[in-house]
């Protein structure tokens, strides 16, 4: 395990060794080469952000996923490129020298380090299921969120919950952005969050001083800004209508859309299919044969069952064609109303008008009568 | 004759005035609307079809609805029938508001009517192929015609008129026309003979996608015997009505006689439909009992309908019979003609069609813009021919 | 004198009908096409539906796009109209699938030239049926005439236009050949000389009996088109429609031209009617 964070020393490791971690770690979460050498410089003047890293009702899968990066690999990460200062699962040490550790570093770099938050918080009987060193994860939260130059909730229980907050929720877990208010709060869902996305947020606030552009949930726009459905690697086969409809049949082994086996896909913004998790090719839900469960979204994760077929949220972009003959052109009702209505009054008219002449006949026929009894008469 | 030609008088603003004014006022401003939005937003064509409610009726089944001038010229000028011969100014008026309103219905109709004077006057760009180009240039040149025929009416209205230049001007004017009258007349019957046969012709483009019970090499013909007897009608059901409205005695004898008239015609149309049938093997067809069949049926029903309404001298005496037969015969006619350029033409079942409401009122106002021009001519000018017993006018 | 009148109108009636016959329909002669024309091969088994001739389409020729079908979200036309030149479509019975370019066939005897009152529309250099808008009333004649259902109008404008395919002519005179066929990826749809073309779609169903249906469509059909096709399931199925040798303006111009030749017959009309009501009038009874 990596000791605790060390002073960096820029002549321990090869400059250009150092470069390449860096330039790997631009690259990787799509920022520019010049961005890189943004990163080259200020990490070399020693200017590495404070990082506080806060664990609450967590299963520490997040973190684990971030040991589990190599371009950057952690290691290059916690050494090069930021200042680690508190962090459970890492610390070498524990208790009060840790949470003195917390402390000083929230008072020396207020305003200007980023806290990390990874797991849900407790919000029932006052908090009282998660406390750690006699503190309630809501005061820790508030405490060190607010002094810190940008909070990042990492994975969906510090996004919004997680799994901790499924039905019935005893605890009353939800997520960072539920407690910490007043604050820019970036939030990164995902069980585990792809620690790639986590890590662009990371070095673009540390090398730039900006965050990405956010959504309305606070979730980088360049990782959640599609759906599984629209950048999934088998929506030709969805387009193209064929789809696995058991695990194990036919078209489930020859790799056919998952749709019908409950992917929650069509629902869920995240980019799992495009930004590898681990490392490893196809080693994601959709990847393995699996439908994706929605763990990046509120509404779906551990809510919607995981076999149940989604609802497709945005209008599919028509990968299909038109047939040979489109229906086009439609009958108005109100029109064949109007129509029925003139027309009938037309004939009306014209049968009433019919009548009125009958009757004017009648008449003229007995006037002529009339006429021809006086001339027989006279 | 035209001695005893007289308006009608009378208040002009009745109520019935009032009301077709205000119909053919929203059309109007449906019109100012189509013409600043394009047709896609007013009417229900589509590129199924892109020819609706006013070609089919406004046009096509307007102008035959109003060759009652041209049916009685035939009669009055070319059979020597001069008993008809007070017919003739009202079957013209009707026939000149008829066409004027086909008119305005093309320039409504067509995307670039700006563009419409281009079609009489760049002779050196005529298709002579255009069965269309022949009929517009005889319709534009119709109506022209119509109002000349009608001007002697006008001309006798002005010698009277209060102003001294005005009547100087008449005076002048109407012996001219009068002398020139026959040579226009003549053009008369020659211009819609062209054209409403070849208003038959112009749907024979379609080729296949036409019905074969309507595709046939004789749709010229058909239409041009069809409009004659309609011409008849159109006389006799305005006159009846006329009669009616205005509360004046009908002229039995000669609307008798007229009516007969259309007996041969739809002799001749029934006949030759059917030995047409007969001869391209489509009888299995017209007794399919399918939508086509049966609006074929129906024309034919009507037609023969309205031809048995008047057999007999008897059956003719009667007005309220006349009238019945007079207009299943425009009916008939109507049915034929709407059938020909929008049941006939098959562009493919994926498309419908059915005019909107704008395009129904549009069309509705036009005519009862038609019918209040019509009634206020006939109180104004020497139009119709009166007789001893007062005439009231009712509307 | 009833009875006479009614014999009169049977018989010029019938006299017309009669005369009208006297002159039978030539029988159709096949057309030629003109010595420089140009046109398309579009074959079916080499199409993959890719839609970059759609695309190109719009591009060269300035179309607005077309997102009706979509909602307003994505371009994906649903059949030619105002905005769309070209149109990729899918045929699919379960059985048998095949993609198939829908264009202006630039036919050799065109409905819609014939049609049009102006010449708007009209057969021009290379046999390319283009457009010339100055002549154009809208008065749409043409999408009525047309047996394919190319040209279509511009609903949606207050001051509209006609829109099909005119072979990119444009293009033609800067050298080019016409979008679709240079971005085509398979060479599904290829341009040349109409005579050419046609050799090389005969070439390909001769050396490759039973993937062909054997027929160019177009080389013959409705008088023949220079946009031919090749195709591997039946051209009825891809909306090419079965017309015979004769081309669908035939029988009009037949009948027009019969009846109107040298416009001899209307001018003899007019001169009989003058005639008879001269007379009619000389002696007394009736009024001219």
């Amino acid at each position: 395990m990596p000791r605790a964070a060390v002073p960096f020393d820029p002549h321990a490791v090869s400059r250009r060794d150092f470069v390449k971690v860096c330039t790997m770690a631009a690259a990787a979460v799509g920022l520019s080469s010049a961005t890189a050498a943004q990163i080259v410089e200020a990490a070399s003047k020693g200017l590495k952000p404070s990082v506080v890293w806060l664990h609450f009702q967590e299963c520490t899968g997040c973190t684990e996923s971030l040991l589990r990066t190599s371009h950057p690999g952690i290691a290059e990460v916690i050494l090069d490129l930021i200042s680690l200062d508190y962090h459970e699962t890492l610390f070498a040490g524990a208790g009060h020298q840790a949470e003195a550790a917390l402390q000083d570093t929230i008072k020396k770099n207020a305003g200007k380090y980023i806290c990390v938050v990874e797991g849900a918080i407790p919000t029932k009987e006052g908090g009282i299921y998660c406390q750690v060193g006699g503190r309630t994860a809501v005061d820790i939260l508030n405490d060190v969120g607010s002094k810190a130059g940008a909070v990042i909730a990492i994975g969906s229980c510090a996004s919004w919950g997680g799994i901790p907050s499924a039905d019935p929720n005893p605890t009353g877990a939800t997520g960072a952005p539920m407690i910490l208010k007043g604050k820019t709060i970036v939030t990164i869902p995902g069980c585990p969050a792809n620690p790639y996305n986590f890590l662009g947020v990371v070095l673009q606030y540390a090398t730039l001083g900006t965050l990405p552009k956010l959504d309305e949930l606070g979730r980088p726009a360049f990782a959640y800004g599609r759906t599984i459905h629209e950048h999934c690697p088998r929506r030709a086969h969805f387009d193209a209508g064929r789809f696995a409809n058991k695990f194990g049949d036919e078209g489930h082994r020859a790799g056919y859309c998952l749709y019908k086996l409950g992917c929650k896909g069509p629902m869920t913004h995240a980019n799992c299919s495009t930004l590898a998790f681990g490392e490893v090719v196809d080693c994601w839900p959709i990847g393995i044969g699996h439908p994706c469960v929605g763990c990046t979204e509120q509404q779906v994760a551990f809510r919607i069952p995981m076999h149940a077929t989604a609802t497709i949220d945005r209008p599919v972009p028509p990968d299909t064609y038109p047939p040979i003959h489109a229906q086009q052109g439609r009958i108005s009702p109100a029109a064949t109303a109007v129509a029925g209505v003139i027309g009938g009054a037309v004939l009306g008219a014209g049968f009433v008008a019919s009548k009125r002449l009958d009757d004017m006949d009648e008449k003229d026929g007995r006037r002529k009568t009339e006429e021809g009894k006086s001339k027989v008469v006279g | 004759m035209s001695a005893h030609a007289q308006p009608i008088g009378g208040r002009i603003l009745t109520r019935p005035f009032r009301v077709l004014l205000g119909l053919f006022a929203i059309a109007g401003v449906l019109i100012l609307y189509r013409l600043a939005t394009g047709l896609g937003q007013v009417t229900a064509m589509n590129d199924g079809y892109p020819w609706g409610l006013w070609i089919a009726f406004d046009v096509v089944t307007g102008t035959a609805l109003a060759c009652g001038g041209y049916a009685v010229a035939l009669l009055v000028y070319v059979l020597h029938r001069g008993q008809y011969h007070p017919l003739v100014r009202p079957a013209i008026l009707t026939s000149a508001l008829g066409y004027t309103l086909a008119g305005i219905g093309v320039g409504l109709d067509v995307g670039r009517w700006w563009s419409i004077w281009r079609v009489p006057l760049f002779f050196w760009h005529w298709n002579l192929n255009s069965v269309l180009l022949e009929v517009a240039l005889c319709i534009m040149a119709y109506m022209f015609v119509l109002w000349i025929e009608l001007s002697p009416a006008f001309l006798e209205k002005a010698q009277v008129s209060g102003a001294p230049a005005v009547r100087r001007f008449a005076v002048r004017a109407l012996p001219i026309v009068n002398r020139a009258l026959l040579w226009v007349i003549a053009l008369g019957i020659l211009l819609p003979t062209m054209h409403q046969s070849s208003l038959g012709a112009l749907m024979l483009i379609a080729g296949p996608r036409l019905h074969p019970l309507w595709n046939t090499g004789w749709l010229p013909l058909l239409f041009l015997l069809s409009c004659i007897g309609m011409g008849y009608a159109a006389v006799v059901f305005e006159a009846a009505l006329s009669s009616w409205l205005f509360r004046r005695e009908p002229e039995r004898e000669m609307l008798a006689g007229l009516s007969k008239g259309i007996i041969p015609f739809a002799f001749a149309y029934l006949a030759l439909r059917l030995v047409d049938f007969a001869v391209r093997g489509q009888l299995p067809a017209l007794f399919a009992f399918d939508f086509y069949s049966v609006m074929t049926l129906v024309e034919l029903g009507l037609t023969a309908a309205a031809a048995l309404l008047l057999v007999g001298e008897a059956r003719r005496r009667r007005l309220g019979n006349l009238f019945r037969a007079a207009m299943l015969f425009m009916l008939a006619g109507s049915v034929y003609r709407f059938d020909t350029y929008l049941v006939a033409f098959r562009p493919g079942a994926q498309w419908s069609y059915f005019p909107s409401v704008t395009e129904m009122l549009v069309t509705f106002g036009l005519v009862a813009g038609e019918i209040m021009l019509y009634i206020v001519i006939v109180k104004i000018f020497p139009i119709v021919t009166v007789n001893e017993r007062k005439t009231v006018a009712a509307v | 004198m009833k009875r006479r009148t009614a014999f009169k109108v049977a018989f010029a009636s019938v006299a017309a009908a009669v005369g009208t016959a006297a002159k039978p329909l030539s029988a159709s002669v096949p057309l030629a096409a003109p010595a420089d024309a140009v046109g398309l091969l579009y074959d079916t088994t080499k199409c993959i539906g890719c839609k970059a001739c759609v695309v190109a389409c719009r591009e060269a020729n300035g179309l607005e796009p077309d997102t009706s079908w979509s909602g307003g979200l994505y371009q994906a036309p649903l059949d030619l109209n105002e905005k769309t030149k070209t149109v990729i479509k899918l045929y699919d019975d379960g059985e048998h699938r095949s993609f198939v370019k829908a264009q202006c066939m630039h036919c050799i005897d065109p409905a819609c030239a014939s049609a049009c009152m102006l010449g708007a529309f009209k057969k021009r250099e290379f046999g390319i049926v283009t457009y010339d808008v100055n002549y154009c009333i809208g008065c749409r004649y043409c999408e009525v005439a047309c047996p394919y259902g190319v040209p279509k109008f511009q609903w949606s404008k207050a001051a509209p236009k006609m829109v099909k395919c005119e072979l990119c002519n444009h293009r033609l005179a800067q050298g080019k050949v016409p979008a679709c066929a240079e971005v085509c990826p398979r060479q599904a749809v290829i341009f040349g000389k109409r005579d050419e073309l046609l050799a090389e779609a005969k070439r390909r169903i001769a050396e490759n009996p039973g993937k062909y249906v054997q027929k160019v469509y177009g080389e013959t059909d409705g008088g023949g088109t220079q946009c031919l096709y090749v195709s591997h399931v039946p051209f009825e199925q891809i909306g090419l429609p079965a017309l015979s040798e004769q081309s669908t303006p035939t029988l009009q111009r037949t009948i027009q031209h019969s009846i109107y030749r040298g416009f001899a017959a209307p001018v003899a009309l007019y001169g009989l009617l003058g005639m008879v009501m001269l007379r009619n009038r000389k002696s007394g009874e009736g009024q001219a």
